[in-house]
């Protein structure tokens, strides 16, 4: 099958430090794909790849089949591309509608002139798309500050569907947050895999990856270590493929 | 038993709302207080005529609170404010004259002065925004050393004394009022009706003072309802997910910056058409009352909130104190031992309850 997005032999190097050495990695429409790997094996460095923050040193990013060159965050964004950092980067001041529509507010014309803020189409086309994720939020007007984590994770996911992501990337979605809000989060991340929409997550949760990913991929130092299919692994494989006491190539 | 101290605790909950709400108006209450006070401690404060004074005299503090407001929601300072304001003074000053002795008419003079004067007063922002944003340099380190730059500017130009030979149309619109009345019922605008010498004539709403608050109204307007209102709270709540979001933070903290320094400078002519002279510290104590003014109105140095509207409340609270003080014949030192108390006072309130109104708008 056709990867929706997919790198080929990236290579990022810091100074003497090849933090990224040939990484090939491809997510289609309606897949998961867990990015796993200790710390500093690289994968943040990856994922800053394809969103545009870092720019490779050597290989190519392919969207739809199209090779693309992504020259920022907000190009990232412009082709489809969407990140959910650990932070979240919510403003916690503002409220739930204000952060989903935030650097891209719908304005109506006051006096037939002046483009002023449209609160109420906001708070509607919010609605819908946390209506459409089953996402439950009392009041839209109250701060991300007053939210849980799990409601805040969901402000986050809704705002990169909003705006029609093709690949959503997650940096340790559930990490903060207690049991039940885990739980949902996954739920969530499947609703969106449904919605053919492709998924790299990274996770250092076993249970999480074993959840709702389909392909597992695992980087050591740098490389990728190894690819494996998620029906057809265990948990302590992936574990030794992490650590590097065992080295399975696909 | 049991249902007793459900009972204590309800009231111990409706004891921290009543808390809670009286730290959130504590302000409107402050000003009805100082109200009461100066009116039982002085003859004649409780009228009209006070309250105009308060407003005319408050023109430069309402100014330079809104100035300072744009900066703090961003999460930044302006400290360079007061010596803006100066430099405005200055520079409005020597172009009015200079003007005038190129053969222009008193009114073009004015006219022409205030509006070169409002261009070069957003120069300073510019700088202070383009070394914050641009540069990273801390806004308390790039407006602190413009307060020295302008300063020093100013006092050059003026070379020793304060400017003078200004045309008198500036001080005829600085201290004009909108309305007239005599005792006799005559009415007129902008100009007292001829009345015989001696009789009372009643003046109502200071020219400057309705200047002020358009300006005002408009920035208000811009900070509430536009987008760039919005992305101004964003970047003080969260720097990164502002730009992350694609929102371009160096181009709004300079046109921030920018803001806050044309506001000083509207402080400046406002100062300039009242006294009709330009000084390098016109608004060397002024600082105070503008960062005081935004915190008394509940905005967090923290960045993220405040509220033209508050700061308003703010700054009435420094000039009704001004004001008072200056009819109960205090020093105008009393003034600023006052409000840094308030100051510290506004903090303390802020941070001793809960976070209830760290909200936007």
């Amino acid at each position: 099958m056709a990867y929706l997005l997919e790198t080929k032999d990236i290579t990022k190097r810091f100074g003497g430090l090849t933090a990224v050495d040939h990484v090939s990695l491809g997510v289609s429409a309606g897949e998961v794909v867990a990015l796993l790997g200790d710390n500093g094996a690289g994968k943040s460095t990856l994922i800053k790849i394809i969103s545009g923050v870092h720019k490779p040193d050597e290989g190519e990013i392919y969207l739809d089949g199209k090779k693309i060159e992504i020259q920022s965050p907000i190009d990232a964004l412009a082709q489809g591309i969407e990140t959910i950092y650990q932070d979240l980067a919510l403003a916690e001041n503002l409220n739930v509608y204000s952060n989903i529509f935030l650097g891209r507010e719908k304005t109506k014309k006051a006096l037939g002139l002046i483009n002023v803020l449209d609160h109420g189409t906001m708070a509607e086309e919010s609605r819908k798309v946390l209506d459409r994720l089953d996402i439950h939020i009392p009041s839209l007007k109250s701060n991300i500050r007053n939210l849980s984590g799990g409601q805040r994770q969901a402000v986050a996911i809704s705002r990169s569907i909003y705006w029609d992501a093709k690949i959503l990337i997650m940096d340790e979605p559930t990490a903060a947050l207690g049991i039940a809000e885990q739980k949902k989060v996954l739920n969530l991340v499947n609703s969106l895999k449904n919605q053919g929409i492709g998924i790299i997550i990274i996770s250092h949760q076993m249970y999480d990856v074993f959840e709702v990913a389909d392909r597992i991929i695992v980087m050591r130092r740098g490389i990728k270590a190894g690819e494996l299919v998620v029906k057809d692994t265990t948990p302590d494989e992936v574990v030794s493929l992490i650590v590097g006491a065992e080295t399975v190539k696909r | 038993m049991e249902q007793r101290t459900d009972v204590e605790l309800k009231s111990r909950q409706q004891k921290a709302a009543l808390l809670s709400q009286i730290g959130k108006r504590w302000v409107p209450l402050f000003i009805l207080l100082e109200i009461i006070f100066f009116s039982l401690s002085t003859t004649g404060f409780f009228s009209i005529d006070t309250a105009q004074m308060i407003l005319f005299y408050g023109t430069e503090i309402f100014f330079l609170g809104t100035a300072e407001l744009f900066v703090i929601i961003t999460g930044g300072i302006d400290l360079s404010v007061g010596f803006v304001m100066g430099f405005a003074t200055v520079i409005a000053s020597k172009l009015m004259v200079a003007f005038g002795a190129l053969g222009f008419s008193p009114l073009a003079s004015v006219l022409a002065a205030s509006v070169l004067t409002v261009f070069i007063g957003l120069l300073p922002g510019f700088m202070n925004g383009w070394l914050v944003a641009q540069l990273r340099v801390p806004a308390f380190i790039a407006t602190f050393s413009m307060l020295g730059i302008t300063r020093g500017i100013s006092e050059l130009l003026l070379a020793g004394s304060p400017a003078k030979n200004l045309p008198p149309l500036a001080g005829d619109i600085g201290n004009g009022y909108l309305l007239f009345i005599s005792k006799g019922g005559v009415f007129s605008f902008f100009k007292r009706p001829e009345v015989p010498r001696g009789q009372y004539v009643w003046s109502l709403i200071p020219v400057i003072v309705v200047l002020a608050f358009i300006f005002i109204l408009i920035f208000a307007f811009i900070l509430k309802r536009t987008r760039f209102g919005q992305h101004i709270y964003a970047i003080g709540g969260n720097k990164e997910a502002a730009e992350r979001a694609g929102i371009n933070v160096k181009r709004d903290l300079i046109k921030v910056y920018m803001i806050s320094s044309l506001f000083a400078t509207l402080a400046g002519l406002a100062y300039t058409f009242k006294y009709i002279t330009g000084k390098a510290d016109a608004g060397s104590g002024m600082l105070l009352d503008g960062i005081a003014a935004v915190v008394i109105g509940g905005a967090s140095m923290n960045g993220g909130s405040g509220s033209v509207w508050r700061t308003i409340l703010g700054c009435t609270v420094i000039a009704v104190l001004e004001t008072g003080l200056r009819i109960m014949n205090l020093q105008t030192f009393t003034t600023y031992v006052v409000v840094g108390v308030i100051l510290i006072m506004a903090v303390i309130v802020d941070q001793s309850l809960p976070n209830f109104h760290r909200s936007e708008g």
